[in-house]
Formats: C-alpha cells, sequence, structure tokens
C-alpha cells in the first residue's frame, strides 16, 4: 500500500492535466463532439470519437482512472478532418472528457459519462 | 519488449485529386499499463506505444501521443486528403525504442 500511494500522489488529475494542454485559458468555444457510448459492457475497450472541424489538437481524458490521460490527437496539414477514433481502457464508470485546442488559440471541451460494467485497469 | 507486433492499414487504392478518404490502423501489441500485477503482486513492467503518426510524401495527417490508456491493439480511424499520388507512412513507436513502420501507395486518376 506504501507504493500504491507513492504513485498515486504522483499522477497528475485531469484538471492539471487541462491547465497544462490549455495554458489555463479559458474553456469557452463549442463546436467539439465527443462520441462515447452511454453503458460500456468492458472497460477494457472502450469504443470512442472525437469531432472538432478546426482544431489543431484533441486530448481525451478518462478522470476516473489512476492516470487521467489518455491521449493527444495533433492534426496535420494533411488531416482530411479533424476527427479521430480509438479504443480506451476505463477502470470503472466515470465521465470522459475531450478538450480541442483550435487553430484560433480558443478551446472547446466535451465530455460523455460511461458506465463500465467490467473495469478494465485491474490485474 | 513486445513480440508479434503486427501493423495492419486499410487505404484505398484510388483517389480523386483532393478527395478526403478515412484511414483504419490496427496494430497488435499488448499495451502493457504498468498497474496490473502478476500472479505474486508484483507489478508488471510498463510497456506501450507511445506514439503514432500518418504522413503523406512527407507531410504530417496526424500525430497521436498514447498512454497507457490507449487499448490493446491499439486502433485509430482518421481523415486524411490526397492532394495527388504518393504513399502514406504510418510509424507507432514503443517504450522500448523499437518503431513499427508501414506504408501504402494511393493513385490518384
Amino acid at each position: 500500500t506504501v507504493m500504491l500511494g507513492a504513485r498515486m500522489a504522483l499522477a497528475k488529475s485531469a484538471e492539471e492535466m487541462i491547465a497544462a494542454f490549455t495554458g489555463g485559458a479559458q474553456i469557452t468555444g463549442e463546436g467539439l463532439t465527443l462520441t462515447a457510448p452511454e453503458i460500456a459492457e468492458n472497460g477494457n475497450t472502450v469504443p470512442v470519437e472525437v469531432d472538432a472541424p478546426g482544431a489543431e489538437a484533441i486530448m481525451i481524458l478518462a478522470t476516473g482512472n489512476p492516470n487521467p490521460d489518455v491521449g493527444v490527437f495533433h492534426f496535420g496539414p494533411l488531416a482530411g478532418a479533424q476527427m479521430a477514433s480509438t479504443r480506451i481502457r476505463l477502470a470503472g464508470t466515470q465521465e470522459v472528457v475531450a478538450i480541442a485546442r483550435m487553430s484560433d488559440g480558443s478551446f472547446a471541451r466535451a465530455a460523455q459519462e460511461v458506465k463500465v460494467t467490467i473495469g478494465g485497469c485491474g490485474g | 519488449m513486445a513480440e508479434n507486433v503486427t501493423p495492419r492499414v486499410r487505404v484505398p487504392k484510388e483517389a480523386a485529386a483532393g478527395e478526403v478518404i478515412t484511414i483504419k490502423t490496427l496494430i497488435s501489441h499488448p499495451m502493457e499499463s504498468g498497474q496490473r500485477k502478476d500472479k505474486e503482486g508484483n507489478l508488471i513492467p510498463r510497456s506501450i506505444i507511445n506514439r503514432f503518426t500518418c504522413a503523406f510524401n512527407g507531410e504530417t495527417v496526424i500525430d497521436v501521443a498514447m498512454e497507457p490508456a490507449i487499448s490493446t491493439n491499439p486502433y485509430f480511424e482518421f481523415q486524411a486528403k490526397v492532394p495527388q499520388s504518393g504513399t502514406f507512412t504510418f510509424t507507432w513507436i514503443d517504450d522500448d525504442g523499437s518503431t513499427y513502420e508501414d506504408s501504402k501507395d494511393i493513385a490518384v486518376a
């Protein structure tokens, strides 16, 4: 339990990760869509899709995981759309959050509560 | 080090100039999160792919920073613009420094 405590202390909170991503800027914009299931039977592989026309980057966070960061999508000049789908692990029922950095420097947020029947971070 | 890592990529063979196409990628990899324990209760060390990139003729389509919360056998679906005939290159970068690569040609009629 000492080990676990040390690791928990090292893990950054979702709020800290969002602040690092936005540089503390207000999240005022709209135009980000996060698609995730309302109920996921298996937390080991939960499909999520983010879509934010005009975004430079989109960060995904699993706010209820021991480590909330999931990934950051950076879109290059040949991205056909600023959207992506992947599959993620959720330790249990929680809110999945996405933050988009738009090309005009503004930020947008979207969130979806996902109920997980079998968690995806255990042994 | 992860074994039997095999990338699979689906890209159309042809497109119209300027067309936006959908690309799907899957790579077999355990994405060991570093949070699981073995039968003896010891932590299994983290071993993940931490970055994925797709480029077309050297220009970036997408560049993904990946954390252990990405599922086993990482899957990505995204869209790319095809200005002319050329080659998509796909690169996955492992924690252990290994890189896994694949490429697909596409023809613009």
